[in-house]
């Protein structure tokens, strides 16, 4: 299907793409890779008045190694982020997720700002943002702010973004001695996880001590396992060691009931998966 | 409507289009290109897949006005004076395809693939074909050529 009828603006700045925005309200959509808008507007999902194109904004799409943070533009794209060596060394966990994403054509257009704002709680990128612990820049009529990823994800298809402000980039922290690893469980290539597991785990004479986890697809948002988290710090990194607190990985969650799962299967699949994606941080198997 | 000007398979086209429209409705209706098909309203099949600044993508995704200024290549025009690229004749070579519908976009997504990762594994190429979808044939043929292209013995 072809999207309802619709203006188009394509700014070249920030500030241009403000101003767009305040000027039409709850009317406007931002345009970044398109790879969920646009099948959202072809389904007649959403229909805005003004579509803003972000994609001529050359200073959203730069990767910049800060020191300490790797700073990542809001529109650079999954290819680009996949290409780049300081990610894949200090942030693999991202890199790792993002291989999972769609497919090469979606990755060549769909960018980690677009994914993260759109939130899909099936969206494979939540989660490692979460377990990175990534602050969030968003810019409005008001200036610059930043969201830690613990305050961003605020309900299904919603975040801290407002409709009159745009993200610009993801900060991540540098993980250098922390292993990782996602784990992404799905029935088709190229599709949504079912349930997924993002594990940035730190090991030190084998045993764990400190451990990050992102949950996929287990309630309206991504999700960290808080008490898997904890119960893991001090453990030895082996499968027995591991067990009891991966059990956990589904305490606190609201896990959905669909064709593919209900929330029971879901549940189980978050503390198999849980184990293994530890297990495999920590180098273990 | 909107003013765009882009090159495709190596011509500078210029046309005032609307905003929703799609650049392979573009391609197909007022350029007439129309190997590039549409096999699906939800991107998941990836037939109408070309070349967008050199990097594939779904051109059923992508509106006409998001391609202003860059440069496409669709199926039409990947042979050069009439020589059939390689990944096409190896695809003819192999009897990579029954009904064809497919054809284009994997074939435009093999170049792709074969760009970044010239002598890729079997595996490499069943995860770099992963966003096209065959319903005639298994796809065992359709990885022969991809090999064969590559330059890649493969057996009956
Ligand atoms: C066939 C198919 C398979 C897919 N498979 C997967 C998969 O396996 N895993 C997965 O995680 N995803 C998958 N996706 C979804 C894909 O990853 C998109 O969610 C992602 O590309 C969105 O980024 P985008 O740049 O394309 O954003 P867009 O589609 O352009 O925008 C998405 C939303 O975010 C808003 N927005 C975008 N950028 C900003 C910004 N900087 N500031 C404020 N608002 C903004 C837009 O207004 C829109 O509401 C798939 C998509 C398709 C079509
Ligand atoms: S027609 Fe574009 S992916 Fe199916
Ligand atoms: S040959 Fe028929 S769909 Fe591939």
């Amino acid at each position: 299907m072809i999207p309802t009828q619709f203006a188009y603006v394509a700014p070249t700045s920030v500030e241009e793409a403000l101003a767009a925005l305040a000027e039409h309200g709850d009317e406007a959509k931002i345009l970044a890779g398109g790879q969920s808008l646009l099948p959202v507007l072809r389904m007649r999902l959403n229909a805005p008045e003004v579509v803003i194109d972000i994609g001529k904004i050359d200073s959203l799409r730069e990767i910049r190694d800060e020191g300490d943070t790797i700073s990542i533009g809001a529109m650079a794209t999954y290819a680009q982020i996949l290409g780049d060596a300081g990610i894949r060394d200090s942030l693999s966990l991202l890199h790792k997720a993002i291989t999972e994403v769609a497919d090469p054509q979606i990755r060549h257009r769909g960018t980690l700002g677009g994914a993260l704002v759109h939130a899909d709680p099936a969206g494979d990128c939540g989660a490692p943002t979460l377990a990175l612990e990534a602050d969030l820049v968003i810019q409005g009529p008001g200036g610059e702010r930043t969201v830690a990823a613990t305050e961003f994800f605020e309900d299904l298809f919603t975040t801290a973004v407002g409709e009159d402000e745009i993200l610009t980039a993801i900060r991540f922290r540098k993980h250098d001695g922390w292993g990782s690893h996602y784990e992404k469980f799905v029935r088709v290539a190229h599709q949504w996880p079912i349930v997924s597991v993002a594990a940035s785990v730190k090991v030190e004479g084998g045993t764990i001590s400190e451990a990050r986890l992102g949950l996929v697809n287990m309630g309206s948002t991504a999700l960290r396992a808080t008490a898997t988290e904890q119960a893991l710090v001090g453990q030895p990194a082996t499968e027995d060691g591991v067990r009891a607190a991966c059990d956990l990985a589904a305490e606190g969650t609201n896990p959905p009931s669909d064709l593919n799962g209900d929330a029971a299967y879901r549940s189980h699949l978050a503390t198999v998966l849980t184990r293994r994606a530890v297990l495999k941080a920590a180098g273990s198997s | 409507m909107t003013r765009i000007e882009l090159k495709v398979d190596g011509a500078t086209v210029s046309d005032d289009v609307e905003p929703r429209m799609l650049l392979v409705q573009y391609l197909r209706e007022k350029l007439g290109k129309t190997g590039t098909v549409i096999g699906c309203d939800t991107s998941n099949c990836g037939a109408c897949t070309v070349h967008l600044d050199g990097r594939s993508v779904k051109s059923c995704n992508v509106l006409a006005v998001q391609a202003d200024g860059a440069e496409v290549t669709t199926i039409e025009g990947l042979a050069t004076d009439g020589e059939l690229h390689p990944v096409q004749a190896a695809f003819h070579e192999c009897h990579a395809l029954q009904c064809g519908f497919c054809t284009p976009g994997m074939i435009m997504q093999s170049v792709d693939l074969l760009k970044d990762n010239p002598n890729p594994s079997e595996a490499e190429i069943r995860v770099g074909i992963e966003g096209n979808l065959c319903r005639c044939t298994g796809y065992h043929n359709i990885v022969k050529a991809v090999q064969t292209a590559a330059g890649q013995k493969t057996e009956a």
